[in-house]
């Protein structure tokens, strides 16, 4: 700490933090709150005739017992893109930070650039590139991986590809951002002690990018969990995720029932983060 | 980064046992050190070629004249759609809200998440652990959960009816905030503190050591955070598409579309934004050069 940080009071600080920390607080916070309590309110009511809160949670074992099947096809899609979004995107961090010499730059803007079409155009361009009369479908059905009527668009395949394009990014860019910072000079002295590049990942390179990788898969697994515009736009009715269950019911006004899956979900993704920080080790991640 | 900085760097990347290869097996364990060397830059252009293969079909569908209103296949060259881009009805005053609203969103959360970064960063107060874990919270919700909770507030508040800009425009400051808090403070942490000392030590007073030097180092991590929350805020829709009441963003227009059949020019406003972003990051990363040869 210089002396410059020490002689700086808190009250300060608190002045500074003040505008954004009142935002949060009254458009993040207290929407929670009050989504926790919409959660509790008898579904019989509406916008007009106003809404009795029951304080029963029979909107969850109502949602629960309706859902399921959408919510845990959600966590498995999530799971799979993230997984995916791993395979890829911890070659592409690696040769950025260590292979790319002066294209570094370069590479690290092309990594955002794709970011800069809007994410549903994205997403469209992959329901042409999978299109039944696609060249994708051609080549697949060229090399019999893919049956004479088979098809992409409208499959579980789709949704995750979608899913797994457009987090990518949010994979690659923590990865990259501690990859970076691994002195290369410990992966060439792994070498020198005669250690195979495969020992040498695995002991010093793999936990040296943990932070990175732990940030990545959270960056890429929860807002994964909550879409819907992939299933929607890649997917079929069979397809569906928890984002569109949410979705639909808001739009039928059925605000409760609503709320309660939005609370499970978050309740969800809560307890797996924690589970998932706690076993990798990285708990003063944030 | 300068030309000289890397040059050694990448001979280093080389295996070190290079000058030995006389014998046959050594010429294979070379062979394999260079295909291990390569394979994953290989890899990484393949994945990163993987990421540019939907704009590129974007690109190529902004100068496709489709057969019929719901036919993707690339049909017929055409500049029709780049000479009126505002032929379908709504879009680009869709466009035109999207702007609005990133820009309004972008200044405001430009502002208050630089404030608070400060705070974060160069102030020692109580509670300040929790801020910070605070400030990541909204990142690591789902938006859908977002959105929703912000309407479930709108709706206990009695603003049902009242959906529209300024609720757009909450919620995308909301969610911009994070983003820009942390991008500023990664900025603000990775700066050398010596640099303001040695300022104080010339005899600037704390508020010409701010403006003199504290704020221009820290302006490329402000232009960034801007320019991420401009698009964060241009490109949502989950969180939009449930506050929105009647207005239709961008992202809300091309969700409609997609649903009756896309124009060809929905095509064109996605190949501008690309290209417009692309414009700023690299006349951003020459004056960074410019900056650092001078």
């Amino acid at each position: 700490m210089s002396d410059t940080e020490e002689r700086r009071g808190g009250l300060v600080g608190y002045v500074l933090l003040l505008p954004a920390g009142a935002w949060l607080t009254l458009f993040f916070v207290v929407p929670l709150v009050t989504l926790v309590s919409t959660s509790f309110y008898d579904p019989a009511g509406s916008l007009e005739l106003g809404y009795r809160v029951t304080g029963q949670v029979t909107n969850y074992a109502s949602v629960l017992s309706d859902y399921s099947e959408q919510f845990l096809r959600s966590l498995g899609y999530a799971a799979t893109a993230t997984l995916v979004c791993v395979l890829l995107g911890y070659p592409l961090a690696y040769a950025i930070a260590f292979k790319a010499g002066r294209w570094r730059n370069l590479m690290l803007v092309a990594v955002i650039a794709p970011f800069f079409t809007s994410f549903l155009i994205r997403t469209l361009s992959w329901q042409l590139i999978l299109a039944d009369q696609g060249w994708v479908v051609d080549t697949l059905q060229f090399l019999h991986l893919l049956g004479e009527d088979g098809r992409l668009l409208a499959t579980p395949v789709a949704v995750v590809t979608g899913i797994t394009y457009n987090f990518l990014p949010f994979m690659v860019l923590p990865l990259y951002a501690s990859l970076e910072k691994i002195d290369p000079r410990l992966i060439e002295a792994g070498s020198d002690l005669y250690a195979s590049p495969f020992t040498t990942f695995r002991t010093v390179t793999l936990p040296l990018s943990l932070p990175g990788l732990v940030a990545g898969t959270l960056l890429t697994f929860i807002p994964a969990a909550g879409d819907y515009i992939n299933a929607q736009l890649l997917g079929n009715t069979r397809t569906q995720m928890i984002g569109n269950v949410i979705q639909k019911l808001f739009d039928g006004g059925s605000y409760p029932e609503a709320a309660a899956l939005s609370v499970t979900l978050m309740a969800v993704i809560v307890v797996l983060v924690l589970a998932y920080v706690r076993r990798a080790g990285t708990e003063d991640l944030v | 980064m300068s030309r000289a900085g890397t040059a050694p760097d990448r001979r280093s990347d080389r295996p070190v046992r290079q000058g030995g290869g006389l014998g046959g097996g050594l010429g294979i364990q070379r062979w394999g050190h260079w295909l291990a060397n390569h394979l994953v830059l290989g890899i990484g252009l393949l994945v990163l070629l993987y990421m540019f293969v939907p704009i590129l079909i974007v690109v190529a569908m902004s100068f496709n004249q489709p057969a019929s209103r719901n036919s993707y296949s690339f049909n017929e060259f055409t500049l029709r759609n780049w000479a009126n881009p505002c032929e379908p009805l709504g879009m680009c005053d869709s466009v035109l809200l999207s702007v609005q609203i990133g820009l309004l969103a972008t200044l405001v959360a430009t502002a208050l998440g630089t404030l608070m970064a400060f705070a974060l960063v160069r102030h020692r107060f109580r509670g300040r652990s929790v801020a910070n874990v605070f400030t990541f919270l909204p990142m690591a919700s789902p938006e859908i959960v977002m959105g929703s909770s912000l309407l479930a507030l709108f709706v206990a508040g009695g603003f049902a009816g009242a959906l529209g800009f300024v609720t757009i425009l909450i919620a995308h400051i909301m969610f911009c905030l994070s983003f820009v808090v942390v991008t500023v403070k990664a900025r603000l942490a990775g700066l050398d503190p010596r640099l303001e000392q040695a300022a104080m030590d010339l005899y600037a007073n704390e508020w010409q050591t701010f403006w003199r030097v504290t704020f221009p180092l820290v302006f490329p991590g402000i232009l960034a955070a801007a320019l991420l929350s401009f698009s964060l805020s241009f490109d949502d829709f989950i969180i939009t598409n449930l506050n929105a009441g009647q207005e239709v963003t961008f992202p809300m227009y091309v969700w409609g579309a997609a649903q009756r059949g896309i124009p060809p020019q929905i095509n064109v406003i996605g190949t501008v934004m690309f290209l417009t972003a692309l414009l700023l990051v690299l006349l951003g990363e020459l004056n960074t050069r410019r900056r650092e040869r001078a």
